[in-house]
């Protein structure tokens, strides 16, 4: 998802948010194609719909990276029912909330609305997956609009242009080494007719899944969809969702990004690793413990304990996997060393853990631990509905089915020890590895920006430091 | 805005309220709290809040209770950082302390099948925690980082470099983090004392939702928080406001600036409270349709967001904002809010933008209370700020009453472009 992965160390966990729920699921599909899912929950009258195309950044055509997040920004715009950028201006006034995300697999809209108000969002919503009117205009301010979001989110950080280019590094051959954002070159040159010839292919019934949680009945939401989404003509011709696959990955690549805003470099590595597959996701099952074993708890993980207690290595480490996703995904672990370590004692430090971990294997009270924070988490993820919204919304949209989706916490409690060492074996292999470092310079730079910014030259306005006017 | 109208919004009656029972609950040993009970999910949560919160911190001390709050988790009792964490996730329970300028936060979630072992591993942390010293060296180690990150970062630059400039000597002046000198030279006495100063009975306050009643709340309570001092150190005073109007611009080498302007607010207990709620949503809320939303991102694509808050906090109350621009058309944006700032000064709203705003402010309120965990965290809230525990029905009712003539009014009084103070970190050109 085109979010925040902060210096490609914050990480959320999957473990204490899982996909079922003991609320009732309903799942029907219209005859023009449309996926639809009721979640019920009764407690609030409030309801979530959103709409999830199965499109994403590795689907956009090469040379044109950003497109799918554009789009998703120009979608904001208007249809003949909407005026221009009115579309949540109307959610607002009936007290609703609305926003969009996109990722590599999947582009998705949602609205939060009082539960008697679904009718509203439902028209709008069906009304604009077939009915966008863009201008020239609106397209030229908004393209100002992406280039400041991606110097906000990436140029303005360097652990963020790390993670890209390591990003790019990792993926040889497949699409996932597109940042969702685009590359600046190429944003600047998207077009309206880019974004149209996108819009019209890929926002249709038969690609998409509608799914609606909350205060509502299956039935109810059953007759609204027929009556808006219903209607809307599917389009012919999809094509599966085939994109390049990664050849053996035979050599280790290794990055070093050096920048003047760096405050304690830091080693982040990243090892291609498996998916979640329908009907098979035994071994993403197995690399999601692996990742809360190895760092996803700060007193007792494996990363933790060898190195920052045991020795004072690092100040913080950490291991993370999201096996979502339609092809090959990341394993990833990062350590920041302690002040007076090198980068290369902590990496050094970190291999040698993660060969003892492959000796010894895990400790089977933190599994049982693990095991019993899952079952748990399906109490916890009960009391927020939208999230469990997501994960179905989420799930489909990368190809799982509502078994996979629905058994992915028996799956997790069911990973042995064997099933963690197989997939950490597999895995943990620095052929299949990026490993980047993110520094300091070595001697003061001239040229501050590290990334390519601003076509005209920046003037230092100030002599001074800092100026009070 | 709409050229057809849409069939479905024909339908619509008047706004949906929240519809939730909060309880006062006093504990046998006198300890009050909101609870909201509903049986269905077998957890509960509960929120704690500590009034004081960083800045109890003495000037040298400064960074002491956020240390202090991020090492209750880190051993307590018999326990030691790892047998902590250890006892804790085996009851799959969640505990998360947090510390700010105003408070020290407490939030917990526990399942009723083990509550009460779950209660007595949160008690030893709050009560007997243990603050070993490789445990602080090793937490302190983490503020540090932190606080080399944030030296290095736009957006905390700006907005610590705006309360530097607004506060003087009061501690809001500074980061409860701390400075890397005053952080390094904290002892584990220093923190010790800061234990005791912070966490004590009569600051706290409670909140609870979720699978458990009344009678079980008070008796867990007691427990909880009985053994904890009866009084801590004493809570700081109002701030003093000493920012003017203008521009200051922060010397950092990225390509885009972050700026973080504001200027005084109104408080939270003021009558005029609730049109300067309104005005504030008006020009600068959460809703993409908002002034500076509208002028600054959509039409003139100058940045990817925008917003302003009305900010209340114990001793200062601000009208703050904040976003980030390319250097080259930071200026531009600056000069935009200005504008927007004298527009709502003399022109006021349109009736039009009042209608809209109340329906989007009183419309919303209800979709907030959705879940055992967002609904403790709105109690608790509620009760930092003084309010009474009617206050969730009558609080649409307030913003409804509120008049076009109060709006011009509070508009008025709250828009002040002559003191409005802007602070740019990067290299904005023309500012």
């Amino acid at each position: 998802m085109l979010g925040r992965f902060g210096a490609g160390i914050a990480v959320a966990l999957a473990l204490t948010l899982p996909a079922t729920a003991d609320e009732p699921v309903t799942t029907f599909t219209l005859d023009n194609g449309l996926n639809v899912v009721v979640i019920e929950d009764h407690r609030a009258a409030v309801v979530v719909q959103m709409i999830w195309y199965r499109v994403g950044a590795a689907d956009e055509p090469a040379g044109h990276s950003g497109i799918a997040h554009f789009l998703e920004h120009l979608m904001f715009k208007g249809t003949e029912k909407v005026a221009p950028n009115a579309f949540s201006g109307i959610v607002e006034a009936q007290g609703g909330d609305d926003n969009a995300f996109t990722s590599w697999d999947y582009t998705a809209y949602f609205q939060r609305i009082a539960a008697d108000r679904l009718e509203l969002v439902m028209e709008m919503e069906a009304d604009r997956m077939r009915n966008l009117r863009l201008t020239e205009e609106d397209v030229a301010t908004e393209r100002q609009v992406i280039l400041e979001e991606r110097a906000q989110r990436t140029d303005s950080d360097p652990g963020a242009l790390l993670t890209e280019q390591m990003r790019a590094a990792q993926y040889m051959n497949h699409p996932y080494a597109i940042p969702i954002i685009g590359w600046r070159h190429e944003m600047e040159q998207l077009s309206r007719v880019d974004a149209l010839d996108y819009y019209q292919r890929f926002y249709a019934p038969n690609n998409a899944t509608l799914v609606i949680a909350g205060d509502v009945q299956p039935d109810a939401v059953r007759a609204l969809a027929e009556k808006y989404y219903g209607v809307l003509q599917p389009t012919d011709g999809l094509a599966p969702r085939e994109r390049p696959q990664e050849p053996p990955q035979l050599a280790e690549r290794r990055l070093e990004l050096a920048d003047e805003r760096v405050s304690d470099p830091y080693i982040f590595r990243t090892y291609l690793a498996p998916e979640r597959d329908p009907g098979a996701q035994k071994e993403a099952a197995a690399l999601t413990v692996l990742a809360e074993l190895l760092g996803g708890n700060g007193q007792t993980s494996v990363l933790a304990r060898a190195l920052q207690f045991d020795a004072q290595v690092a100040v913080y480490t950490s291991a993370f996997y999201d096996g979502t996703s339609i092809d090959d995904a990341n394993f990833g672990v990062a350590v920041i060393p302690a002040p007076g370590v090198t980068l290369d004692d902590a990496e050094a430090e970190l291999d040698r853990v993660l060969a003892e971990f492959l000796k010894q294997g895990p400790d089977s009270a933190a599994l049982e631990r693990i095991r019993t924070q899952v079952r748990a988490g399906e109490i916890y993820a009960r009391d927020d509905v939208e999230t469990l919204a997501r994960r179905y919304g989420e799930g489909l949209s990368v190809g799982l089915t509502m078994t996979d989706i629905e058994g992915w916490d028996e799956a997790l409690s069911a990973v042995t020890e064997d099933d963690i060492m197989s997939a950490a074996r597999k895995v943990l292999d620095r052929r299949n590895a990026v490993t980047g470092r993110l520094t300091l310079p070595a001697t003061a730079p001239t040229d501050a920006t590290p990334a390519e910014v601003e076509p005209a030259a920046a003037e230092p306005s100030v002599a001074a430091p800092e100026v009070q006017e | 805005m709409i050229r057809a109208v849409f069939a479905a919004l024909l339908a619509f009656s008047v706004p949906a309220q929240a519809e939730i029972a909060i309880k006062e609950v006093t504990s046998p040993g006198g300890i009050t709290a909101w609870l909201v009970e509903d049986h269905n999910i077998p957890f509960t949560a509960l929120e704690l809040q500590f009034k004081g919160g960083t800045s109890l911190d003495a000037p040298d001390k400064r960074g002491v209770v956020n240390l202090m709050t991020a090492t209750l988790e880190e051993g307590a009792g018999d326990l030691d950082s790892k047998g902590f964490a250890e006892a804790r996730d085996a009851l799959a329970a969640s505990f998360s302390f947090d510390s700010g300028s105003d408070s020290v936060g407490v939030s917990a979630k526990f399942l009723t099948e083990n509550r009460d072992q779950a209660i007595e591993l949160l008690r030893a942390a709050l009560v007997t925690p243990r603050f070993d010293q490789d445990a602080v060296d090793r937490v302190r180690g983490q503020v540090l980082s932190n606080l080399r990150s944030n030296e290095k970062d736009p957006g905390t630059i700006a907005s610590e470099r705006f309360d530097e400039l607004a506060f003087g000597d009061h501690p809001y002046a500074s980061t409860g983090d701390g400075t890397i000198e005053t952080v390094t030279a904290l002892t584990r006495d220093d923190v010790l004392a800061a234990h005791k100063a912070a966490l004590a009975r009569d600051r706290v306050f409670v909140a609870a939702a979720g699978d458990i009643t009344a009678e079980e709340l008070g008796l867990l309570l007691d427990r909880l928080l009985g053994d904890l001092p009866a009084t801590g150190a004493e809570l700081p005073t109002e701030a003093p406001w000493l920012l003017t109007g203008g521009t200051t611009v922060v010397d950092f080498p990225t390509p885009q600036s972050s700026v973080f302007f504001g200027q005084k607010g109104v408080p939270r207990d003021d009558p005029d409270f609730f049109a300067a709620f309104i005005l504030n949503e008006v020009i600068g809320g959460g809703r993409f349709t908002a002034r500076l939303m509208t002028e600054v991102r959509e039409k003139r694509g100058l940045t990817y967001g925008i917003g302003t808050y009305l900010v209340n906090m114990d001793n200062a109350d601000m009208l703050l904002g904040q976003f980030s621009a390319s250097n080259d058309k930071v200026a531009e944006a600056v000069q935009v809010v200005t504008s927007e700032w004298k527009r709502i000064l003399s022109e006021g709203v349109t009736p039009e933008e009042l209608e809209a705003t109340k329906t989007y402010l009183t419309g919303s309120y209800p979709l907030r209370f959705d879940g055992n965990g967002p609904i403790a965290s709105i109690l608790v809230g509620m009760q930092m700020d003084g309010m009474p525990i009617d206050y969730v029905t009558t609080r649409n009712a307030q913003i409804e009453a509120v008049t076009m003539e109060d709006i011009q009014r509070v508009a008025a009084r709250l828009f002040q472009p002559e003191t409005l103070h802007f602070v740019v970190v990067g290299q904005p050109q023309g500012l």
